[in-house]
């Protein structure tokens, strides 16, 4: 469903078939809906095979990565006498992205099903649902799910009569984009700043207090409920493109679109037609100009990447980005393109956790220099060292949130760079608006006190 | 079970090490400095600094080495550009908020980001906007924070957490913001909190006491071992104008990893203290150094000795005073004095002592008692021999007993009065020797200034006696002093000046954990 | 008492509070990792989390004030100063910022009577300011008001919004 929207026919609504269904967010309305038969199944089956089956499936990673998750779950070694830990990823902070925000509010039980099935896969008694601290309505709603859960007996020491443990707790965030990072996550879990590590060790060897852990995202974790009752092959059929990219995606579609909302589409899906048809194309009287489609993090296309493109990972890379968290942020050309991206690079330094040398001074002086430009006080060495700075801030940091902040400055000068041309040298597109302030005074934000 | 070794090469040498050891640690066997700052071999390992990063052959990104263990058949590139470029590239994110102070820091001429900016940094700023202000802050203790100058290499919140076992510093806000800050209701007044300031690369972390007294590159700089305690930590004097400005720790892993107690630290104005004894004093006057020799060995004639001595004298100093007693007759005592011990929890067997001297365990391999009334039994038939005792401390009861009273010390003994002599010598930074920690570890401690006036080494001082008693003791050097105390003393046996270098030795039979 | 401080602290972890954290600590393995719920719970007690708040905190969960103060102040969610009854965010990231989020903000500041972003009003009712994205970019431009997302605030219906907070 283009929720809020009504489904659209060319969606394949299957996670987001209850969003808006108030209904759905009880124990009895799931139930009814279908609810905790694929976790009664597979707490009587071998975890093994519902890794097999999630593996054979070609579920990937739906927080950003892409990562193939039996693979990840496989990586858990059974019967090491350690108790394991699944930590679900509900920290949803990546700019343009607010799929999970609408599992949790909508679907909160699918949620603990799917936290208890991965537990059960992966070895683990305990299941820890890190939700960011301004979801407070997903916050809400899995709490009472979770409360519901324990008083039916689905969860608890006696899951559902299986005799196994599973205990699924809601743990609140305070504010951190970084803490959407699986190391950060972990440690903010155990009540530390959220700064990531260094991996190796990796967390499925050493993760939350030391203990093989396993981090899934929301929307990776309700899919495997569906996959474990259709079957593998099931999901895997639903792939338009490559092989290698199977099931239906959540994509959050904002900005300057007709319909933002949040959409299902089995992946491989062309991208024009999604933005034109479903997500119904520019406003009035306005045309796109820029896409980008996972989230702050990934590579702008311009739009006549966008329209070539195949909506699956390899689709997206074909074209010059990443899938990444599905976030599509549209903008139209009423936009101006340094502005929107020294927005972005201003995010990057808020939400750094200052580990980091080039990370930490990178994405601040790298908001400097676009603030600057947009301001109108520009040079045009400012984009040779906009440039450097951004090739300092990648491949050499404990965690990739220094090359996220690196990626919109480069394919923003790469594909439009003359709007920074025309900013320093005064010039301005009759269509490109100019706008927002300097930030220095006013935002609680600035970084430090000097003005 | 013994490690295994692995192979690697590190711009181009080729070596050995074991394995589990960092990129950055096998380097320093093949001679080549990473250039760092967040690592350093006493903490645990952060890898936050980034400047650490190098190229190693099919690895898909830079590496930081301190973070990284050595593989088989590694190759690793320390100075290429690649990795010339990330440092070079960290170098100048770190100088686009710090201050230009160089000339106004205490940190200049021995500040790391200095150093590597000069090796490898660019060598302008291209940094056009506003850098990051926020004020200096007392953080209690001897220690002051300027948070624009810090790099967040969060070396000092490791050693306060993990080696001093006391977590009042911690890093605060996050992203640029970043500044380390102390708890609302503590300060740096731990023990060890002033290592801190050593181990800080910049000039976030200053010490208060050496506040704009001195250029680094002013100082001279003496190895030596600090007297507070019995520990023996490794020190480094370092002196300007012939005074001693600063006492800072230097690494030795059987004694002090790389720290010092702030006690000892801070307590090195006594070394430069005025009220000094600068000549021989005979007859109820200053006199040749001869004659003064000449009235000390003649006030020996017809008594047993009742020497008391400083317990922080060195070997060389007991080994004589024991050859004057054992020729004339008499003992040697001494008092140690007490204070509380504060242990550093993450080194081994690391403590500020009770015992607060630091040869109570030479004085008595070498025939010394130990006592808390060194004093007693002083009668009429005694000469008693003060040796670097301070004068205020000598009971009356005693001098008046004496049948004569010599000095032979560094402080100015007027206040005795009756001395049939006094003989002025040089403090522990005004001479060569060595001194016995309380594991038996012998360590040497070399001459950093000049002693005031005429005084002279204890041990040329004692030999001089010795000889005016009748003795053979025609040592020119300490070191031959303590080669003759070696052959000597069974504990000492096989030692040398070359033999102790500058980490020390166990005396034969130690034991690693016996008291005091 | 600190700067801010206009009445005297009383403890938080007393009676029902601290039964919840009691069940807060069964949990977690260690008593370090309820220390987010704990600042959690001191800030709705109090409005904001002060350095007695941390003291307590800390000693609640043996841990040192320095260790909790460094936590704290890593997570922009917890208030180190009182603001005001209502604390209004105004997400103005890109995706929003493209939709007019900085209008909204403009409104806000100029219909609470509040000057600038992060000061309160001087009745003490609003203060306004800017985060980073709410994860509710579809429905621009979100605003949280206290922990409640308000979704599709345009800068005409500010006012209205206003009208309706108590």
């Amino acid at each position: 469903m283009g929720y809020p929207h009504k489904t659209h026919p060319r969606e394949t609504a299957i996670l987001s078939k209850h969003f808006g269904d108030s209904d759905a967010r009880s124990l009895d309305g799931w139930k009814q809906r279908g609810g905790y038969r694929a976790l009664e199944q597979a707490l009587s089956t071998p975890p093994a095979e519902i890794v097999d089956a999630v593996k054979a499936s070609g579920l990937r990673g739906r927080g950003g990565a892409g990562f193939p998750t039996g693979m990840k779950w496989s990586f858990m070694k059974p019967g090491d006498g350690k108790p394991h830990y699944l930590c679900c990823n509900a920290d949803e902070s990546e700019p343009g992205t607010f799929k999970d925000r609408e599992i949790m509010r909508w679907t909160p039980h699918a949620l603990v099903e799917g936290c208890a099935i991965g537990a059960h896969a992966i070895g683990a008694e305990t299941a820890y649902v890190y939700i960011r601290g301004e979801f407070q309505e997903p916050i809400d709603q899995m709490e009472s799910a979770v409360s519901e859960a324990y008083a039916a007996g689905i969860l608890g020491a006696n899951a559902m009569g299986s005799g196994k443990r599973v205990d699924v707790h809601v743990h609140k965030g305070a504010g951190a984009y970084i803490c959407g990072e699986e190391t950060a996550l972990m440690e903010s879990l155990e009540g530390k700043r959220g700064n990531p590590r260094i991996k190796p060790p990796f967390p499925a060897v050493s993760g939350l207090f030391a203990k093989p852990t396993t981090i899934n995202n929301v929307e990776t974790l309700v899919a495997v409920p569906h996959i474990l009752t259709n079957g593998a092959e099931w999901y895997k059929a639903m792939s338009l493109s490559n092989p290698k990219s199977t099931g239906t995606k959540l994509f959050s579609v904002c900005g300057n679109v007709s319909r933002p909302g949040t959409y299902e589409v089995v992946l491989g899906f062309p991208f024009k037609d999604f933005l034109y048809d479903l997500c119904g194309g520019p406003q009035a009287g306005r045309k796109f100009k820029a896409v980008i489609p996972g989230g702050a993090s990934v590579p702008i296309q311009t739009m006549e990447e966008a329209e070539a493109t195949l909506m699956d990972y390899e689709g997206f890379v074909a074209q010059g980005t990443m899938l990444g968290s599905g976030g599509i942020i549209v903008f139209d050309d009423h936009q101006s393109m340094p502005r929107m991206i020294a927005r972005l690079a201003r995010f990057f330094a808020h939400e750094s956790c200052g580990q980091c040398t080039q990370c930490r001074e990178g994405t601040a002086w790298t908001t400097k220099i676009l603030e600057r430009i947009v301001a109108g006080q520009g040079t045009f060495e400012d984009l040779d060292t906009l440039l450097e700075i951004a090739d300092n801030m990648t491949g050499k940091t404990i965690c990739v949130l220094s090359d996220s902040c690196a990626v919109p400055v480069v394919s923003g000068l790469q594909k439009f760079r003359h709007e920074f041309e025309a900013l320093i040298t005064g010039r301005r597109s009759s269509t490109v608006a100019m706008g927002g302030k300097p930030s220095a005074g006013g935002s609680a934000l600035t970084t430090g006190a000097g003005v | 079970m013994t490690t295994p070794m692995v192979n690697l090469t590190i711009e181009g040498r080729p070596i050995s090490v074991p394995a589990g050891t960092s990129i950055l640690e096998a380097a320093k066997v093949a001679g080549v400095l990473i250039p760092h700052y967040c690592y350093h071999p006493g903490l645990p390992v952060a890898g936050v600094c980034r400047m650490c990063l190098v190229d190693v052959e099919n690895a898909p990104k830079l590496m930081p080495s301190c973070a990284t263990s050595v593989a088989e058949g590694q190759v690793v590139h320390v100075h290429n550009d690649k990795s010339l470029d990330a440092r070079k590239g960290v170098l100048e994110l770190l100088l686009i908020n710090h201050p230009l102070d160089c000339p106004i820091c205490d940190q200049s001429g021995e500040c790391e980001l200095q150093d590597y900016t000069f090796q490898e940094g660019r060598a302008d700023s291209r940094y056009r906007e506003p850098k990051r202000f926020n004020p200096v802050e007392d953080f209690g203790g001897d220690v002051m924070y300027v948070p624009n100058r810090c790099i967040l290499c969060t070396r000092c919140v490791r050693f306060m957490d993990d080696v001093h076992g006391d977590p009042v510093l911690a890093v605060a806000e996050r992203g640029d913001r970043a500044v380390i800050t102390t708890a609302p209701d503590a300060g740096l007044t731990q023990a060890w909190a002033g290592n801190v300031v050593d181990l800080c690369p910049v000039g976030a972390l200053l010490s208060k006491d050496f506040l704009n007294k001195a250029r680094a590159w002013e100082l001279d700089r003496s190895a030596s071992v600090c007297t507070g305690c019995s520990q023996g930590c490794n020190i480094v004097v370092e002196t300007r104008d012939n005074a001693v400005v600063r006492l800072k720790p230097r690494a030795n892993e059987a004694v002090n990893g790389h720290f010092m107690c702030d006690e000892g630290r801070l307590n090195y104005r006594w070394l430069n203290r005025m009220d000094r004894l600068v000549a021989p004093m005979a007859g109820g006057g200053e006199t040749e150094w001869d004659l003064a020799t000449a009235a000390v060995a003649a006030t020996f004639a017809g008594k047993k000795a009742h020497v008391v001595a400083n317990p922080s004298l060195s070997n060389e100093v007991f080994f004589l005073l024991g050859r004057i007693v054992a020729k004339a007759g008499g003992a040697i005592h001494f008092a140690v004095p007490q204070g509380s011990e504060a242990p550093l929890p993450g080194v081994e067997d690391l403590s500020l002592r009770a015992d607060r001297a630091a040869n109570a365990t030479g004085a008595e391999l070498l025939g010394a008692f130990r006592s808390d009334h060194p004093y007693a039994g002083v009668s009429g038939g005694h000469l008693l021999v003060l040796v670097d005792v301070e004068p205020s401390a000598v009971p009356a009861a005693a001098l008046s007993a004496a049948g004569a009273v010599v000095f032979i010390g560094t402080a100015d003994p007027s206040k005795l009065g009756r001395l049939a002599a006094a003989l002025p010598i040089a403090n522990v930074v005004e001479s060569d020797g060595t001194i016995t920690n309380l594991r038996g570890r012998v360590q040497r401690f070399l001459q950093a200034k000049a002693a005031p006036g005429h005084a002279r080494p204890a041990w040329y001082a004692l030999a001089d006696v010795l000889i005016a008693l009748g003795e053979k003791a025609d040592y020119h050097t300490a070191s031959e002093v303590f080669s003759a105390l070696a052959a000597a003393k069974p504990p000492f046996a096989g030692m040398s000046f070359d033999s102790l270098g500058l980490k020390g030795t166990a005396v034969a039979g130690a034991v690693a954990g016996a008291s005091r | 008492m600190s700067a801010h401080e206009t009445v005297p602290y009383t403890p938080v972890f007393v009676g029902k509070r601290k039964l919840d954290l009691d069940a807060i600590l069964l949990r977690y393995p260690t008593k370090q990792a309820a220390l987010l719920p704990a600042l959690w719970i001191v800030q709705e007690a109090r409005g904001w989390v002060s350095e007695a708040g941390v003291t307590e905190v800390a000693a609640a969960l043996e841990l040192s004030a320095a260790y909790v103060k460094g936590v704290l102040t890593f997570y922009t969610m917890y208030h180190q100063h009182p603001v005001g009854k209502y604390f209004i965010q105004v997400c103005t990231t890109s995706p929003c910022l493209c939709a007019g989020a900085d209008k909204v903000a403009e409104a806000f500041l100029q219909h609470t009577g509040c000057n600038e972003l992060g000061v309160t009003s001087p009745d003490g009712k609003y203060t306004v300011i800017e985060v980073e994205c709410l994860g509710a970019c579809g429905f621009a431009t979100p605003v949280q008001i206290n922990a409640d997302t308000v979704e599709n605030v345009t800068a005409d219906t500010v006012p209205q919004i206003l009208a309706g907070l108590k």
